[in-house]
C-alpha cells in the first residue's frame, strides 16, 4: 500500500536531467487454474477447471482450457491461456494435414510425440504451457502424457497440473496409486470411482487454491468417443 | 538460552534483526506472512454504523484460514476491521483496545472514536508504515455515528461510507451505485452484506463468508457469519482408511489415567 | 531460497472426536543435502498438548527451550498446567514481540483443554494465530498437506481412524516434497492417553 499523497512530490523535485527509462516486453502471464487427468483400463479422464485470472482478479468464469483435439485424445493446458490457445490451434492445424496425407487420425502416441516436437521447436522462445495429454491408444487402453513447456514429456497413470498441482498431486498418490497403503487391492480404478475422485480433488482444491473454481469440466474419453461434463465449483 | 528472570518489558525486541539482515544479504528470501487479502466495509447510516468484512487469509495464492475473524473489538462502542498483514491488525487493534480500557477506567467516560482514531494513527505513523494495518473504524460516541479509514502510514479519512482492502474496488462499486443518506438500518446491514459479497467472488483475495457488525445508540450486534455463501457441498465419497493401512516402526503409549488396584479405605479422620 | 526452506520440515494437526493429532517429519537437511533423519519438531508442552515447531533448525532449537522455560514458570506462578488456548496466546504474544526480526517458525499447536475439548491452532512467523476447527498444517510441504488434508480429512474421526488419516496425510505429502519426509511420527491425544507412533516411510 502506497502512502496517500496529497500533492506531487516528484514534480517539485523533478531532476534536470532525464535519466534514461528501460523498457521492457513481458511475454508472458500466468492465468491460473488446474487441470488432473486420470489413466483407466479402458477410458481417461481428462478434468479441468474454467476459472481464468490475472493477478487478483477473474477474467473468466468460464473459459475451457482443455481441448479435443481427436476422437481419441484431449488436451490439458496450463500456464498462460493465449499461449495454450495459440498451441491448441497449431496442433489443430497439423492434425487436419495429417489426416489428409495419410487417410486417418492420428493415434495418441504419435500425437504426444508431434505435441513434444512442436513444444521444443519453440526451445528459446517457448510457450508457457504445461500440458496434460490424455486419451487411449491404439489398444484402447488410457493414456497420461504430462510435459513440461518445452518439450519433455513422459507417459503416466495419473497426474495434476496447474496452480493447484501440489496441492491434488499428494491425493492422486494416494487414491490413485494407493502409495503407502499397506494391503491395498491393486484392482484397476472403475470409471466411476475415477469420476468421483477427481470431483474431490477438484472441490479440495477450490476450498485452498486461490485461483481454481467456477466451474469443473471432466472429458472422458472411450473408444466410442469423448463424453463432456460440467459440475459447479465454488465462486468466491 | 536467557538466565534473566525479569518479566518482559513489552515493545519490540530486535535482537534478531541484524541476524535476519545479515541472512538476507547472503541472498536468502523472507518468507510470505499471512495476509489478509480481504475486503472489508463501513457505512453510516440513520441511527448508527455498520461494519463488514469476508473472512478469508490468505498466505500467497493459498487460503491460510477459511473462517478468521477481521472485525476487532476495540471497545463497547467502537469495532474496527482490518487488513493487510494478519498479525499486524491483530495486535494493533488489541493494543490500542487495552489503551482504551485503561483510559475509560482513567477517565470513567465512554471511549470516543476519535480517540481511538488518534491513538491507531500516531501508532502507525510512528512505524513509518513498517506496521501493515489497514483500518476501516466505526462507532458511536457522545457525536453520534462515526466513521473512518486508517492507511499504514497513518493518514486517515472521514467518510459516510468506506472500503478497504484488495477488494475495495468491487465493493465501492456496490456502495456508489446504491448508498444514500439516512438508510434504514436493514437497508444498510443488506448494502454491507451485497458489498462484502462483491469483493467476495469478484476479488480472489477475499471469499467464504460475510461478518457484520452493527453499531448504535447503546447498543452492537456482532453478526459473526451474517452470510455464508460459500458453503463446501458434500463430498462424493469417504476417505476413511483400513484399520492398519499405514506401517508403524515403533509405539508407545503413555497413561494419563492411573489405575489403581484393589479398594482403597477412606480416609475418615 | 526462502529461508523456511533452508533445513526443511513440515507439522501438521487435526482434531477428531474427542482428540487430537499431531505429525511431523524427522528431516533436518541443508538445503538439499539431508544432515539427520532423526530431527522431530514436536515437543510436548504439557500432559495434554504439543507445540509442533518446522521451520529453520536453530530457531527450532531456540524456541522450544524458550517455550520450555515459560511453560515451566507459569506452572510456578499458577500452580496448575497451561491451557493450549492460551499456550497459543503465549507462543503468538513471543513471535509477535519479534516483529521486526522474526523468528522463522511456523508453530502449530494441538491439545486438549481442561475439559478435553480438542484445540488445534497454526501461526505464521510473527504470530498471526489460525484457530481452524478442522486440521492445521505447516513447513515445506504446506501446500500438499493443504491439499491432501481437504480431501481426507472428514469430521468425528476416532483415535485410531484419526491417526490413519494424519498419517496418510503425512507420509503422502511429504513423498512430493525433496525437503521433507525420510521418516515421520505421530502422537494421538485422547483423555485417557497419549499415543505416539513412528512412521515407516520413504527414505528417499
Amino acid at each position: 500500500m502506497n502512502p496517500v499523497s496529497l500533492y506531487d512530490i516528484d514534480s517539485l523535485t523533478i531532476s534536470p536531467v532525464e535519466a534514461p527509462v528501460e523498457r521492457q516486453f513481458y511475454p508472458y502471464a500466468d492465468n491460473g487454474g488446474t487441470s488432473l487427468a486420470i489413466a483407466g483400463a479402458d477410458y481417461c479422464l481428462v478434468a479441468s477447471d474454467t476459472r481464468q485470472s490475472s493477478g487478483y482478479s477473474i477474467s473468466s468464469r468460464y473459459s475451457p482450457k482443455a481441448f479435443k483435439l481427436t476422437e481419441k485424445a484431449v488436451l490439458a493446458t496450463n500456464g498462460f491461456f493465449a499461449d495454450g490457445l495459440a498451441l491448441t490451434k497449431r496442433l489443430g492445424q497439423k492434425l487436419e494435414w495429417y489426416k489428409h496425407a495419410h487417410d486417418k487420425e492420428m493415434s495418441t502416441r504419435a500425437l504426444a510425440q508431434m505435441l513434444s516436437n512442436t513444444l521444443y521447436y519453440k526451445r528459446f522462445f517457448p510457450y508457457y504451457v504445461f500440458n496434460l495429454l490424455g486419451g487411449i491408444d491404439e489398444q484402447g487402453r488410457g493414456v497420461v502424457y504430462s510435459y513440461d513447456p518445452v518439450g519433455s514429456y513422459e507417459p503416466e497413470m495419473y497426474r495434476a497440473g496447474g496452480s493447484a498441482a501440489s496441492l491434488v498431486q499428494p491425493f492422486l498418490d494416494n487414491q490413485v496409486g494407493l502409495k503407502n497403503q499397506q494391503g491395498a487391492q491393486r484392482t484397476p480404478l472403475p470409471l466411476d470411482t475415477a469420476i468421483r475422485i477427481a470431483k474431490d480433488a477438484f472441490t479440495s482444491a477450490t476450498e485452498r487454491d486461490i485461483y481454481t473454481g467456477d466451474y469443473l469440466e471432466i472429458f472422458v474419453i472411450r473408444q466410442e468417443g469423448v463424453t463432456t461434463e460440467r459440475i459447479d465449483l465454488k465462486k468466491d | 538460552m536467557t538466565t534473566r528472570l525479569e518479566q518482559p518489558k513489552g515493545g519490540f525486541n530486535f535482537d534478531n534483526y541484524q541476524r535476519n539482515v545479515f541472512l538476507e544479504q547472503k541472498g536468502i528470501t523472507l518468507p510470505k506472512m499471512t495476509k489478509t487479502g480481504t475486503t472489508i466495509v463501513g457505512l453510516i447510516y440513520k441511527d448508527g454504523v455498520c461494519l463488514g468484512a469476508d473472512t478469508r487469509a490468505t498466505a500467497g495464492p493459498i487460503v491460510a484460514d477459511k473462517n478468521c475473524e477481521k472485525i476487532h473489538y476495540l471497545a463497547p462502542n467502537i469495532h474496527c476491521c482490518g487488513a493487510g498483514t494478519a498479525a499486524d491488525t491483530e495486535y494493533t487493534t488489541a493494543l490500542i483496545s487495552s489503551q482504551l480500557e485503561l483510559h475509560r477506567l482513567t477517565t470513567g467516560r465512554k471511549s470516543r472514536v476519535a480517540t481511538a482514531l488518534i491513538m491507531l494513527k500516531q501508532m502507525l505513523f510512528r512505524y513509518q508504515g513498517h506496521i501493515g494495518a489497514a483500518l476501516v473504524l466505526g462507532g458511536y460516541d457522545i457525536n453520534g455515528p462515526c466513521l473512518y479509514t486508517i492507511h499504514p502510514h497513518g493518514s486517515t479519512d472521514k467518510l459516510p461510507y468506506v472500503t478497504m482492502g484488495s477488494g475495495s474496488l468491487a465493493a465501492m462499486s456496490v456502495f456508489e451505485s446504491r448508498w444514500r443518506k439516512d438508510l434504514e438500518r436493514q437497508e444498510a446491514i443488506d448494502l454491507v452484506k451485497d458489498a462484502i459479497e462483491s469483493g467476495i467472488f469478484n476479488d480472489l483475495g477475499s471469499g467464504s463468508n460475510v461478518d457484520v457488525t452493527v453499531i448504535e445508540k447503546d447498543k452492537v450486534d456482532v453478526y459473526r457469519n451474517y452470510a455464508k455463501p460459500n458453503e463446501r457441498g458434500q463430498k462424493e465419497q469417504s476417505y476413511k482408511f483400513n484399520r492398519g493401512t499405514t506401517a508403524i516402526l515403533k509405539e508407545s503409549i503413555k497413561d494419563l489415567v492411573i489405575i489403581t488396584e484393589g479398594i482403597e479405605e477412606m480416609d475418615i479422620s | 531460497m526462502s529461508i523456511m526452506e533452508y533445513n526443511g520440515g513440515s507439522v501438521v494437526a487435526m482434531v477428531g472426536k474427542n482428540c487430537v493429532a499431531i505429525a511431523s517429519d524427522k528431516r533436518l537437511g541443508v538445503q538439499l543435502m539431508t544432515v539427520s533423519t532423526e530431527f522431530p519438531k514436536i515437543f510436548p508442552a504439557t500432559d495434554k498438548s504439543f507445540i509442533g515447531l518446522p521451520g529453520l533448525a536453530t530457531d527450532i532449537q531456540t524456541l522450544s527451550e524458550r517455550f520450555r522455560f515459560k511453560i515451566n514458570m507459569y506452572k510456578l506462578g499458577e500452580e496448575r498446567e497451561i491451557e493450549p488456548r492460551t499456550l497459543a496466546h503465549m507462543v503468538s504474544s513471543t513471535l509477535y514481540e519479534r516483529r521486526f526480526g522474526p523468528y522463522f517458525v511456523e508453530p502449530i499447536i494441538a491439545g486438549l483443554d481442561k475439559h478435553n475439548q480438542p484445540f488445534i491452532c497454526g501461526m505464521d512467523l510473527i504470530g498471526c494465530i489460525n484457530f481452524a476447527k478442522d486440521f492445521v498444517v505447516g513447513g515445506t510441504s504446506g501446500e500438499s498437506l493443504f491439499g491432501i488434508c481437504e480431501s481426507l480429512w472428514e469430521p468425528d474421526l476416532e483415535p485410531e481412524d484419526l491417526f490413519e488419516v494424519i498419517s496418510q496425510s503425512m507420509l503422502n505429502a511429504v513423498d512430493r516434497d525433496c525437503l521433507s519426509g525420510w521418516g515421520a511420527i505421530v502422537h494421538v491425544i485422547t483423555p485417557e492417553k497419549v499415543i505416539t507412533r513412528t512412521l515407516k516411510a520413504r527414505m528417499d
